[in-house]
């Protein structure tokens, strides 16, 4: 296993107009941990993710990988795109709409950055994107197109194509919320294993059985606010905030039958 | 009377007509694709300037006649000196017709892919120009087809219009035709029987591409 990154936030706002979208936020994602980012829609957890790929620029503060700040070589000069690029590779990301490119068989969208980011021959990328598909368990759909998969084998291709990159950090965007329920628990496995080999994980999900389970640390947000980083245990079964015990409570009345 | 003899003979000197129909078409839409990209590019750029530059360029060309833009361009260029053969002239000015169309049909494709294919490319961290030639335009061209074909077809009838520059395509020679054999109705029926049939080619070729594409 290559070594994971950890990754500090500081002090970070983020506003589309005059809405203020991240408001001050510090967070500490330690390496070879599960974090995941938990709380109502339009809190600003997806936009914080994305702030760490630098898919979402920030306004001020800062965020750092392995101490290096993307998006920004100082505050307010941005970072020439083949820095960013650079900081990028090691940055797998997954999104909720699978974002697979459907002009490409499942082996072509794991070989293609491999090919073009990282400048191996064609034989040698379709020989690792097969260990990677045959890793999520698609060994067998190789050469089917997108439109050929399950939303559970799509985002296990998409899986396996940030995987086959050799990330030090995952990102996950809503992995599993545009899944149909019967094809949540094979993406949620997938990810369980990549936990269980060390690899840091950011994950924004709405699966709180899995933050549960499986994360180290969870945060909770809400209206652009970091309300609560702290273990699973206490943020889902013994949250102090009543804001978070609102959300929770909202959570299983939904959730029961 | 309808002559049926003079309709048939009239195939022959216009399906030779017939050449220059599909060589001004099919160099004006291949001409029209490299400039539409560029132009669709320069409106699609950051640059405010080559965003102006691309908007005027598409209101230009598709607010004025082709017949008027080949009149201008057919009697500017003896003007500023230039003695360019009457084919080049056609194709020129029908490809530059073209892309302001091609152009449009490219931006609508692109802006109909879900920002998610792009960001994914980002993600991994592809170059810009990796992001456009592997991702957005192959997906782009894919979905423009459809417009594309319709477009060539457009170009094919619009050729016609190149008759009034002294290019002996099938309009004009069943203009001479008909001069000759006094026979106009058999020899425009015959003209019109030309043109349906390689229309109804190419959207033949456009469905199997289409289907071809289609994942």
């Amino acid at each position: 296993m290559v070594s994971a990154s950890s990754v500090e936030i500081r002090k970070v706002n983020k506003h589309y107009g005059t809405f203020h979208a991240l408001k001050d936020i510090d967070l500490v994602i330690p390496p070879g941990k599960v974090t995941c980012l938990i709380g109502p829609s339009g809190s600003g957890k997806s936009t914080l993710l994305r702030c760490v790929n630098f898919l979402e620029e920030y306004d001020s503060g800062e965020v750092l990988i392995d101490g290096t700040m993307i998006g920004y070589e100082a505050p307010g000069k941005k970072m020439p795109g083949r820095k960013l690029r650079e900081m990028r590779r090691s940055i797998g990301m997954v999104f909720q709409q699978f974002n697979l490119w459907p002009h490409m068989t499942a082996r072509e969208n794991v070989a293609e950055g491999l090919i073009r980011v990282r400048g191996l021959s064609k034989s040698e990328a379709h020989r690792r994107a097969a260990d990677a598909l045959a890793k999520v368990g698609l060994a067998d759909k190789m050469a089917n197109h997108p439109s050929r998969l399950s939303g559970g084998q799509q985002q296990r291709v998409a899986i396996a194509r940030a995987i086959a990159m050799e990330p030090r950090l995952m990102l996950f965007d809503e992995p599993t919320s545009a899944l149909d329920p019967e094809l949540v628990g094979e993406v949620l496995n997938v990810m369980k294993t990549l936990a269980s080999e060390g690899m840091t994980m950011v994950v924004v999900t709405h699966e709180m059985g899995f933050a549960a389970h499986v994360a180290d640390q969870v945060v909770f947000m809400e209206k652009g606010e970091l309300v609560g980083v702290d273990s699973p245990d206490r943020i889902l079964h013994h949250p102090e905030d009543a804001r978070i015990q609102s959300f929770l409570r909202t959570y299983h009345e939904r959730n029961s039958f | 009377m309808f002559s049926i003899s003079v309709f048939l003979e009239s195939f022959g000197p216009l399906f030779w007509a017939a050449r220059y129909t599909l060589l001004i078409s099919v160099l004006g839409i291949g001409l029209g694709l490299v400039i539409g990209t560029l132009i669709c590019a320069a409106r699609l750029s950051p640059y405010v300037w080559l965003r102006r530059f691309a908007m005027l360029w598409v209101s230009f060309l598709r607010g004025v006649p082709l017949l008027v833009q080949l009149l201008v361009f057919y009697y500017t260029l003896p003007v500023i000196g230039l003695d360019v053969p009457a084919m080049v002239a056609a194709v020129v000015t029908v490809g530059i017709c073209a892309s302001a169309y091609i152009s449009e049909i490219w931006r609508g494709a692109i802006a109909a892919l879900p920002k998610g294919q792009a960001e994914a490319a980002i993600a991994i961290g592809m170059t810009p120009q990796d992001v456009w030639i592997r991702v957005i335009l192959p997906q782009a061209f894919n979905l423009s087809l459809p417009a594309l074909i319709n477009e060539l077809i457009l170009l094919v009838k619009a050729s016609s219009l190149v008759s009034v520059v002294g290019i002996l395509e099938i309009t004009r020679a069943s203009q001479a035709q008909a001069a000759t054999t006094f026979r106009p109705l058999e020899v425009y029926i015959a003209a019109a029987c030309i043109y349906l049939l390689i229309n109804l080619c190419l959207a033949v070729l456009g469905r199997y591409l289409e289907h071809r594409t289609a994942i």
